[in-house]
């Protein structure tokens, strides 16, 4: 059917937001090409669209953080200018962001209410009881229990993201724009979302919802508009479109099925770990990685999988226990220490351990491995244009893109450079912090693709992932963690998702 | 040891300075079209007025004249893309030169010892002022100033605060002679600058320099010890500090206790200009040689025009900053 963009709904609803031919151009790329979409009240909106797309661009433009080259935005009808985030909070639109944007060293209180806080009328004095019972109630309704008062720079990136759609919802709009957000977030986390998503709805409060996930998609939304290279393909009432045509909407071309995981072979044992701690964190973690073994980590946020990866990579060396690496003895208490022992990491948390983000692309790819494009100590430009086209290619980032600092490349670009990055230093032992995140369906194939090929070529692959499916997927065994210990260790072929979660679930 | 962060986070100023930039390999020269354009705004209008300014004689002046302020800054060019800070150099440079002329008397030792001992006290004070920052966390805007005012009190000390004066004409040759028609200062300069720039664009070193100041734990996760990055970049510094010195102490014939206040901030201002970011990861040493060119411009075209000098410091400090605001406007419009 011919379903086009405001043709396929017959109601004579008006629009609560409206965004007429946006146009955004950066340094040469244009982002956006005259993009259109139309929001009704009470309606989740989903959009959707390859790395790159253009989709935190449009919606960086509604919410003021962006200036557009041209287009105009309706808001009830009424046409408005959101020069600055704070206009766009005026007009009732609140923004989650994909790039968490967070005060380390301020509370989680402050963070939430930042720039509200309820303070003396004229003295502009913090009431702090008043402070935190706001933020309480705000992060009760997402079930999260920890306390207010937490520095944020001591959260997870899950629990980041959580306080940041509770900001979101503290300022009671009318349009809340949520780019991304579960792409950090495990099981329990997104059905709390789900549920707020719902009241919203209920509430009348339209919802712009962007996700690579398109069960999530299809689960949630409404309607669903596809951005492809800054264009508008159309917007979709949710029953008109299935899983198939939406992923042939967003990539322009069939997938091939997903890859599916050979058993393993049983090579030699690459990693082992026995009585590893560090206190808080785990405690008593003892395992063995073969090589050409994928080893899945489950568990939810906070249990202990990030620490656990951050040890073997020497990032903060565990405390306690023993570490072999190829039958050796080893200490990993500094990442090149771990790094010369053919172990890498790509983090969960890109921003803060995986990119240099005022570095080009292609600074960052060669990063931990520059000797590889160097005669003595010096850099040979021509062999680091090699490599970079020859990585960053593979994973499908465009040339022109390599010499730019990777603070513009779109989320899902960042992530592809810092598994390039990881890739480039040559391991023989790979941890996965959750290597998905935010990439997009057809880039998720191919990383997908990558595991089962570094698994075959014997590699060995410690998986972290919240995402079950490709826990399940991927994985030749499953190690769940349960508050910083070892709790089960599951076969895929045999355990379920619930399984999985119920082992991983705190025994209360 | 924990990764210390201890810079002042300017993301919003950062992300400017890094949209018209490649990032590691400097290019700062090619993309600094306002400092360019300020430079030769400037250099016009002198010409205007006072049509000597354009005379070889005064164009080799302005490069002897910015030839100190030009090795301080490319040296604390390194400081900056690491990431830190350091106030120590006017203090350096009093301390160095009187060190050098301590041993530059005629007929005692042979030239390299007093270039070599200012040199080498320079970098030792800005290796100690690297391991305090590094090893022991502390801030460098704190680690540098007591370095200032240490190493002041220490050629007070060693000079009896007096001028170490009876220089070898070996050793003042440093500061007034020339070679091939070039004064010496300035081939000083220049083969620094070069240097640097080979080192910060081509050698792996200088590539980690950055990668340290744009984001410290990424680059330790990618394997880097920043510490040591950190400490070779304020060695450096306080060595070109020496080296500062001593011509210094060459030009004027004596080792003064008193000399250099002040001129760290009239480096940084030359860093700063020349687009190197405060906040560490971005810029380069072509953009530091603009920027020390445009303030020595700026003085030598005070000194024509005979501008009293109050009122010469009340126009440079203006000058210096538009010239930085209008960089940056030119660069937000070409990037947004
Ligand atoms: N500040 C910027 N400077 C230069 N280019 C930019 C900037 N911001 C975005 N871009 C480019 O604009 C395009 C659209 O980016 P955008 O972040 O909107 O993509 P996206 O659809 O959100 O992708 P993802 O799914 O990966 O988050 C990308 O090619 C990106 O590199
Ligand atoms: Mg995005």
């Amino acid at each position: 059917m011919a379903a086009n963009r405001h043709t396929c709904d017959t109601s004579t609803r008006p629009y609560v937001l409206e965004v007429r031919g946006v146009a955004k151009a950066f340094a040469g790329v244009q982002a956006l090409a005259g993009v259109g979409l139309g929001v009704y009240a009470g309606e989740v909106h989903a959009l959707v669209g390859e790395n790159g797309a253009g989709k935190s661009t449009l919606m960086k433009i509604v919410a003021g953080l962006e200036p557009a080259d041209a287009g105009e935005l309706w808001r009830q009808g009424r046409r408005v200018h959101v020069r600055h985030p704070a206009e766009a909070r005026r007009l009732g639109m609140a923004m989650i962001h994909q790039e968490l944007m967070p005060f380390p060293d301020l509370s989680v209180a402050e963070n939430l209410l930042i720039g509200h806080e309820p303070a003396g009328r004229w003295t502009g004095w913090i009431d702090r009881r008043r402070l935190h019972a706001a933020a309480a109630g705000l992060l009760d309704r997402l079930g999260a229990d920890w306390s207010p008062e937490t520095r944020m720079g001591d959260l997870g990136v899950a629990e980041q993201q959580l306080v940041e759609i509770a900001r979101a919802l503290a300022h009671r709009a009318e349009v809340v724009i949520m780019d991304e957000p579960t792409a950090a977030l495990a099981g329990r986390e997104v059905a709390r979302l789900f549920g707020v998503i719902g009241e919203l709805r209920q509430q009348g409060v339209a919802v712009i919802y962007i996700s690579h996930k398109i069960e999530e998609v299809l689960r949630l939304a409404d309607r669903v508009t596809v951005l492809r290279d800054g264009r508008s393909l159309g917007t979709y009432p949710i029953g008109t479109v299935n899983r198939e045509r939406l992923i042939a909407l967003m990539v322009g071309r069939e997938l091939g099925t997903t890859a599916t995981q050979q058993p393993a072979r049983e090579g030699p044992v690459a990693l082992a770990v026995r009585g590893l701690g560090r206190a808080g964190k785990f405690d008593e973690i003892s395992f063995q990685l073969r090589q050409g073994e994928v080893l899945g980590l489950a568990g939810l946020m906070g249990a202990g999988r990030t620490d656990l990866a951050h040890a073997l990579a020497g990032l903060e060396p565990a405390e306690r226990g023993e570490i072999w690496v190829q039958g050796r003895p080893v200490r990993l208490d500094h990442p090149r220490v771990a790094l010369d022992r053919g172990i890498a990491l790509v983090s969960e948390d890109r921003k803060r351990y995986g990119l240099v983000l005022c570095l080009p692309a292609q600074h960052n790819l060669t990063l931990a491995n520059l000797r590889r494009c160097c005669r003595g100590a010096f850099i040979r430009p021509r062999e680091e244009n090699r490599v970079a086209d020859e990585r960053l290619g593979a994973l499908g980032v465009r040339p022109a893109r390599r010499l730019q600092p990777v603070q513009f490349l779109s989320g899902g670009n960042q992530q592809k450079v810092a598994l390039a990055k990881a890739l480039f230093t040559e391991p023989q032992i790979l941890i996965l912090d959750e290597p998905t995140r935010g990439i997009d369906i057809a880039a998720k194939a191919d990383v997908y693709a990558l595991v089962a090929e570094l698994a075959r070529a014997g590699k060995a692959i410690l998986l972290i992932s919240s995402e079950l499916p490709e826990l399940l997927t991927l994985s030749h065994r499953i190690l769940v963690l349960r508050a910083g210990r070892l709790a089960a260790e599951l076969d895929p072929r045999r355990t379920t998702q619930e399984e999985i979660l119920q082992y991983a679930m705190p025994a209360s | 040891m924990r990764p210390q962060d201890s810079r002042p986070s300017v993301g919003g100023t950062r992300r400017l300075l890094c949209a018209a930039k490649g990032g590691g390999t400097d290019r700062s020269w090619l993309t600094r079209y306002g400092l360019v354009l300020a430079l030769v705004a400037m250099s016009t209008l002198l010409f205007l007025a006072k049509p000597n300014f354009l005379t070889l004689g005064n164009l080799v002046n302005v490069l002897r004249q910015i030839s100190i302020n030009g090795i301080l800054a490319v040296g604390v060019t390194y400081v900056l893309l690491a990431g830190g800070v350091d106030l120590s150099l006017g203090s350096l440079v009093a301390l160095t030169g009187v060190v050098a002329a301590s041993f530059a008397h005629p007929g005692e030792y042979p030239l390299i010892v007093p270039v070599g001992m200012g040199v080498l006290t320079g970098m030792a004070c800005g290796t100690l002022n690297g391991l305090v920052v590094t090893r022991g966390g502390v801030a460098p805007f704190i680690v540098t100033l007591g370095m200032m005012t240490a190493a002041r009190g220490l050629a007070l000390v060693l000079s009896g605060g007096r001028p170490v004066s009876n220089l070898s004409p070996a050793f003042t040759r440093l500061g007034s002679g020339d070679w091939l028609g070039v004064p010496i200062p300035v081939l000083l300069l220049a083969a620094v600058a070069v240097c640097s720039y080979l080192l910060l664009a081509n050698v792996r070193l200088g590539r980690y320099l950055y990668a340290v100041g744009g984001n410290e734990d990424a680059a330790r996760a990618a394997g880097l010890r920043v510490a040591s990055i950190k400490t070779f970049a304020y060695a450096v510094c306080g060595a070109f500090a020496g080296l500062a010195g001593v011509v210094l102490a060459a030009r004027i014939t004596t080792g003064q206790p008193n000399a250099g206040i002040g001129y760290e901030l009239d480096a940084i201002a030359a860093v700063v200009m020349g687009g190197t970011s405060l906040s560490g990861g971005v810029g380069g040493v072509g953009g530091t040689v603009l920027g020390a060119l445009l303030i020595g411009v700026i003085n030598n075209g005070l000194d024509l025009l005979n501008v009293s000098s109050c009122y010469q410091q009340i126009v440079k400090g203006l000058i210096i900053v538009s010239a930085v605001w209008l960089d940056r406007r030119a660069r937000r419009r070409r990037t947004a």
